[in-house]
């Protein structure tokens, strides 16, 4: 069950950084000038898409949770739409907090909207798709010996280290290397990228290490 | 000897602070300077070198010029004159400039650019050290030789019109003099008027030889407003004016005479974009230097290029000009376009004796100076300048002259730019013997202070410091020997002069003694850890203590470790405060998610609950026997009161403990935005540049009024009656103190009254808080006396917290007042809604308040540049300038944060934890918090000594280090002395 778990894990990973990596490389062929660094919402935009994507293709195809009682179509439809505004605020929560940290609070807005676009993307749409609109699951995986499974898991990993990625992201900020890439919040949304792919990388691994200690209360 | 951690804390600080002198004494030279000093001037100077027959140039060559005039513009930018600027608001500069008679440079100035030093380097020649900029404020006589002292014994008449800092540089030097002074730096209109009264009169006398004029109105327009301010050209003009009455008056003086005239126009520093200055930035070294006279007429075609000099340049090039030996520690050389008019005889002599100036110097300065690429082609060119007058004196052909000249005159050129060039480097040798002492006693001290950890944060908050044993044991007397006879070697053979050694014996044998105790107590507390952990591997399995860690411990390890290493990087000295900040806002973060994780950990009645809602397979999975299980783990590790300690609270006031974080980071933000620090982000538009404006002074009025009544509301509900009273009388004076210096409207007509310096007022506020203080005092002696005095003891420690407050409201400028306010409402909103209901330990909250008090130090417009220190805050009630109260205003304004904080920190610890030995843990961390950073950046400076920003970047911040380390030793002291007021009695 659970080497069958970890396999799947693996190949929905891959998917992921596939789309990441798609999401670089396919804009280029389609649009002129496309660059990273220099059409940077542009591409923020389409990695975004192309990461809720996945996911939702990966919520379908998988089916982590097995689907609940009450599958109506009302049903589903509300249910998809609390998706959408808990989306939305954590667009706007992070849109906040980035602006308490320090990003400009009038100028830049769209860069700034969209890196919290991005970093919603990374953590709030995986933790929907799996865990739906509930945010005392949430708190419940995110807080220590919460989680229940090796997807939860790898949520929680992938999350910390989109995080993580974009907190370290803003330290080469100050320095005064004159790259292009230091720009507000270029360096933010490269940190936060690459954290979630190492998430994605890492949280496999690290299961399979560990998965003599792990023991899921469901298995 | 048992020791309570915070005394034991309080002595390792104390010893910390005397090391990171030593350090510091030995890490910033003494400039290069010739050991003769100009008392005995019996040697002759330098004949001109001939080969076989004996020339006839012995004595020093006469003046080149009759009068002298330099003018001096305080920041004046080298754009200013050769820019724009300069095209459209100095046509007459720009002429002479471009077509006129006149050679023009950029002379760079070394940093520190600050006024003091660069006159000093300007009339001496010399790089003064760093630590003159300390001594800037009260600039005490010039003793290095210089251009000034040498022209008063040669006997030439000078007059000196502008910045006071001259007069006290070289009293009893000029003949006339009219000081104006710096202390108002919104007055840009008076200083300047003062000066150009005088040019009518002493324009048409002619008993002078040297006139010399400061013009300061310009550098406080750019304190005031920048350089990009419509007044820099106004005052452009003006200057532009005084500079073309001048130059008409030397010509019209001139027709009479034999020789010419001299006008020297010049900067003594840049302005920085904001308007500052202190710093290396290139728009603040670089100075304009324009030399204007009769015999620099250009011939057609004659196309002159800026040339780069130093700003060193032209002590030498003047000393030239007026006939005067040349300032002995010098390092800068002759500007050669000055006397290229002159015979190729002369050229020669001028360099040559530049040329012998510079290499004595380094004859004095460096031990192997046979070996300096300078000296060796110093010798050449002597060699070869014999030739040529050997030559000369035969009389040979013009032609064949001119081009040997010409050949001498080059090499002699070269010599002057590699002999300066070796004797600039010379100024960054470092008395490593000293900095190797202090370093050895700070990294001491920190093993000691990390080594005692465990002891010292235990439950009894004591460890033992074995005093006796090591006096009997052999490693002390060891090391002891050891460290003697390194001493005896090193000074017996110190090749330069080191400060260490030059120190009476008993005092370097007091710190050789100092060492080999810390060493034995560093190996000892070594041996005892070694012990410990080995004692207990065998006793038990590894304990369990390592999971017990919290995000918050993790983050507060990660932040303290991160900002450490960051000390590595010269941009992120620069923008230190941006890593304040951050970590600021992730602690709130943190707070926030613990805060918001016990609520609703607590609020639902069960987990359960939460995942019964939950939809999904989850519902299948709590067995009734994972029940109890998962209920205890999430309650433990310290949230299990925390929850209980939230539960307690009122609905109301869980809201309040929810939205705290918020309003703290909500605080943080807008103090961003009220002052921009750093290098990068300095230039950008900040509500304080908009507050001082002199068109928003009502909303300044009212911004300091309404901070001034928040002051009040958030520190009075803790005060007794008295001390309220006394609060808002004081809150009332600073208010109008600030109205009585023009830094906000009056509430009631003054009348015509000018501005006063608010003497009374200021004077009258700090009685107040001398009042306070007292107050406070005797109530904590009081408590002490009376055994059941805990309330009297805290109300006194808040009175002794509001006086503070009281005095930082009056020293911090007014558009700084909301920093004091957020300050002390984060304060209050931490203490009550987050630390007590979160019951953190007493390390945790010593290391936020660390961190706030850093931060808001940031807050305030600190960086670690010397530049942004307010001095205004030493001038606060003094008559005059007065050392000692000055230094220790101007220090307690600059770290309000800090002090305010680690008050804070006694008063919360004293009133709020239960636990007896809190506060000697809360010292002993704040020591310890405090000395990481300082041990590692000794360790670091160190090693990058030869850093290019060493000046720059990285001295300036040991300077804030060492300071910030002596704060924190009288902190501790405070510290103890509430710990032990709070112990006698019990």
């Amino acid at each position: 069950m659970k080497d069958t778990d970890i396999t799947r894990l693996v190949y929905a990973h891959l998917l992921c950084i596939f789309s990441i990596i798609l999401s670089t490389l396919l804009p280029s062929l389609f649009l002129e000038n496309f660059s990273i660094l220099e059409t940077h919402l542009t591409w923020l935009c389409i990695c975004s898409a192309f990461v809720t994507a996945v996911n939702l293709v990966l919520y379908l195809i998988v089916k982590p949770n097995a689907p609940s009682k009450r599958s109506s179509l009302s049903h589903k439809v509300a249910r998809f739409l609390k998706c959408c505004i808990y989306f939305l605020m954590s667009c706007f929560g992070f849109h906040v907090i980035f602006v308490l940290y320090g990003a400009p609070l009038i100028e830049l807005v769209l860069e700034t909207f969209l890196f919290a676009v991005t970093l919603s993307t990374f953590t709030t749409v995986p933790c929907l798709c799996l865990l739906g609109p509930n945010i005392k699951a949430w708190l419940r995986v995110f807080s220590r010996n919460g989680v229940t499974s090796v997807w939860e898991n790898s949520l929680q990993i992938t999350t910390v280290f989109s995080f993580l990625g974009s907190w370290l992201g803003a330290f080469p900020i100050p320095l005064d290397w004159e790259r292009p890439w230091q720009v507000w919040p270029i360096s933010c949304t490269l940190g936060a990228t690459f954290g979630y792919v190492a998430g994605l990388i890492i949280s496999p691994l690290w299961i399979y290490w560990n998965r003599k200690q792990l023991t899921y209360k469901n298995n | 000897m048992r020791l309570g951690s915070g005394t034991f804390a309080a002595c390792c600080v104390a010893i910390e602070v005397l090391g990171v002198a030593i350090f510091l004494r030995g890490f910033f030279p003494a400039p290069v300077r010739s050991a003769s000093r100009t008392e005995h001037r019996a040697e002759s100077h330098a004949a001109e070198p001939a080969a076989g027959a004996v020339s006839n140039w012995t004595k020093l060559p006469p003046p080149l010029f009759r009068k002298v005039v330099i003018i001096l513009i305080d920041a004046l930018r080298d754009d200013f004159v050769f820019g724009s600027k300069g095209v459209k608001f100095m046509p007459y500069t720009t002429y002479l400039v471009e077509k006129g008679a006149a050679h023009s440079f950029v002379a760079e100035a070394k940093p520190p650019t600050v006024t003091m030093p660069r006159i000093k380097a300007l009339m001496t020649g010399s790089l003064p050290g760093f630590v003159d900029v300390i001594r800037n404020l009260n600039s005490p006589e010039l003793l290095e030789d210089n251009v000034i002292r040498q022209a008063k014994v040669a006997g030439k008449r000078m007059i000196f019109y502008g910045d006071e800092t001259w007069l006290k540089l070289f009293p009893r030097h000029f003949m006339e003099y009219d000081g104006t002074t710096s202390f108002f730096v919104s007055d840009y209109t008076e200083v300047d008027n003062n000066v150009t009264r005088h040019l009518d009169s002493v324009l048409k006398r002619d008993d002078w030889d040297v006139l010399i004029l400061h013009y300061l109105g310009l550098d406080h327009i750019g304190h005031l407003s920048g350089p990009n301010s419509p007044l820099i050209g106004h005052k452009l003009s003006e200057m532009d004016g005084a500079l073309m009455k001048i130059h008409m008056g030397l010509l019209s003086k001139e027709r009479g005479s034999l020789l010419p005239n001299l006008l020297v126009l010049c900067g003594d520093h840049g302005m920085s974009e904001t308007g500052s200055h202190g710093a290396s930035s290139t728009e603040e070294v670089s100075t304009p230097l324009v030399l204007v006279s009769s015999v620099f007429e250009r011939k057609p075609g004659d196309v002159r290029h800026r040339k780069h000099v130093q700003q060193t340049d032209l002590a030498a090039t003047l000393a030239i000009s007026l006939g005067l030996p040349i300032p002995k520690s010098s390092v800068g050389r002759l500007l050669f376009p000055v006397v290229e008019g002159k015979s190729m005889r002369e050229q020669l002599r001028f360099l040559h004796l530049n040329a012998v100036q510079l290499s004595k110097l380094l004859q004095e300065n460096v031990p192997l100076y046979e070996k300096d690429p300078g000296f060796e082609q110093f010798q050449m060119s002597e060699k070869l300048h014999k030739n040529w007058i050997q030559l000369y004196l035969e009389e040979n052909s013009s032609e064949v002259l001119l081009n040997l000249g010409t050949k001498v005159l080059r090499q002699y050129l070269d010599t002057l730019k590699t002999l300066s060039l070796s004797l600039s480097r010379q100024v960054a040798q470092y008395d490593t013997y000293s900095m190797a002492v202090g370093t050895v006693i700070v990294l001491e001290v920190f093993t000691l202070l990390l080594l005692s950890v465990p002891k010292a944060l235990g439950p009894a908050a004591e460890l033992d410091v074995p005093l006796s044993s090591p006096l009997f044991s052999l490693l002390f007397y060891l090391s002891l020997l050891v460290l003697s006879a390194v001493h005896v070697v090193v000074c017996t053979s110190a090749e330069s002069a080191c400060y260490f050694c030059s120190v009476s014996w008993l005092v370097a044998g007091g710190a050789v003694l100092l060492m080999s105790a810390l060493l034995c107590a560093v190996v000892s507390a070594l041996s005892e850890t070694a012990m410990g952990s080995s004692s207990k591997r065998v006793g038990k399995s590894p304990d369990p203590s390592s999971s017990k860690w919290s995000e918050l411990d993790v983050l507060i390890l990660l932040g303290t470790a991160g900002h450490v290493l960051s000390l590595g990087a010269s941009s992120f000295i620069e923008e230190e405060h941006q890593t304040w900040y951050f970590l600021v806002s992730t602690l709130c973060l943190a707070l926030c998610q613990e805060i918001y994780k016990n609520q609703i950990l607590g609020s639902d009645q069960d987990l359960l609950c939460g995942l019964h809602a939950e939809s999904g397979p989850l519902r299948a999975l709590p067995t009734v026997s994972s029940l109890p299980q998962g209920r205890a783990r999430l309650g433990d590790g310290g949230t299990h009161e925390a929850t209980s300690a939230l539960q307690r609270l009122g609905s109301t006031e869980r809201a309040v403990v929810l939205a705290s974080p918020w309003a703290v980071l909500a605080c943080c933000r807008l103090l961003r935005t009220l002052n921009q620090t750093g290098v990068q982000g300095a230039h950008r538009p900040d509500l304080g540049h908009w507050l001082t404006s002199s068109d928003h002074k009502a909303a300044l009025s009212v911004l300091a009024a309404l901070s001034l009544l928040a002051v009040f509301l958030l520190v009075q509900r803790r005060c007794s009656l008295l001390s309220k009273v006394a609060l808002a009388l004081g809150l009332l004076g600073i208010y109008c103190y600030r109205a009585a210096i023009g830094n906000v409207m009056s509430p009631w007509p003054r009348g015509n009254k000018a501005l006063s310096r608010g003497i009374l007022e200021a004077r009258f506020v700090y009685v107040i808080v001398f009042g306070i203080l007292f107050m406070g005092t005797k109530a904590l002696l009081r408590a002490q006396a009376a055994a059941a005095g805990d309330k009297a003891r805290t109300v006194g420690l808040w009175e002794i917290h509001s006086g503070l407050a009281l005095l930082a409201a009056l020293l911090l400028r007014p558009h700084n007042l909301p920093v004091l306010v957020c300050g002390l409402l984060v304060q209050t909103l931490m203490a009550k809604f987050i630390w007590k209901p979160l019951s953190h330990d007493a390390a945790e909250v010593t290391v936020m308040h660390y961190w706030f008090g850093q931060a808001f130090f940031y807050f305030q417009g600190n960086s670690n540049n010397i530049a942004t220190v307010d001095i205004s805050a030493g001038f606060v009630g003094l008559e005059r300038y007065m050392e000692l109260p000055a230094m220790f205003l101007t220090a307690f304004a600059t770290y309000v944060g800090p002090i305010l904080w680690a008050s804070h920190l006694v008063n919360y610890l004293s009133s709020e934890a239960s636990s007896r030995s809190a506060l000697r843990h809360a010292c002993f961390c704040y020591v310890l918090i405090c000395s990481i950073p300082v041990s590692a950046y000794v360790v670091l400076v160190t090693s990058l000594r030869y850093h290019l920003f060493i000046w720059s970047v990285f001295s300036p911040k040991l300077l804030y280090e060492g300071m910030h380390l002596l704060i924190t030793a009288a902190v501790c002291v405070f510290f103890t002395a509430v710990d032990q007021t709070k112990l006698t009695p019990s």
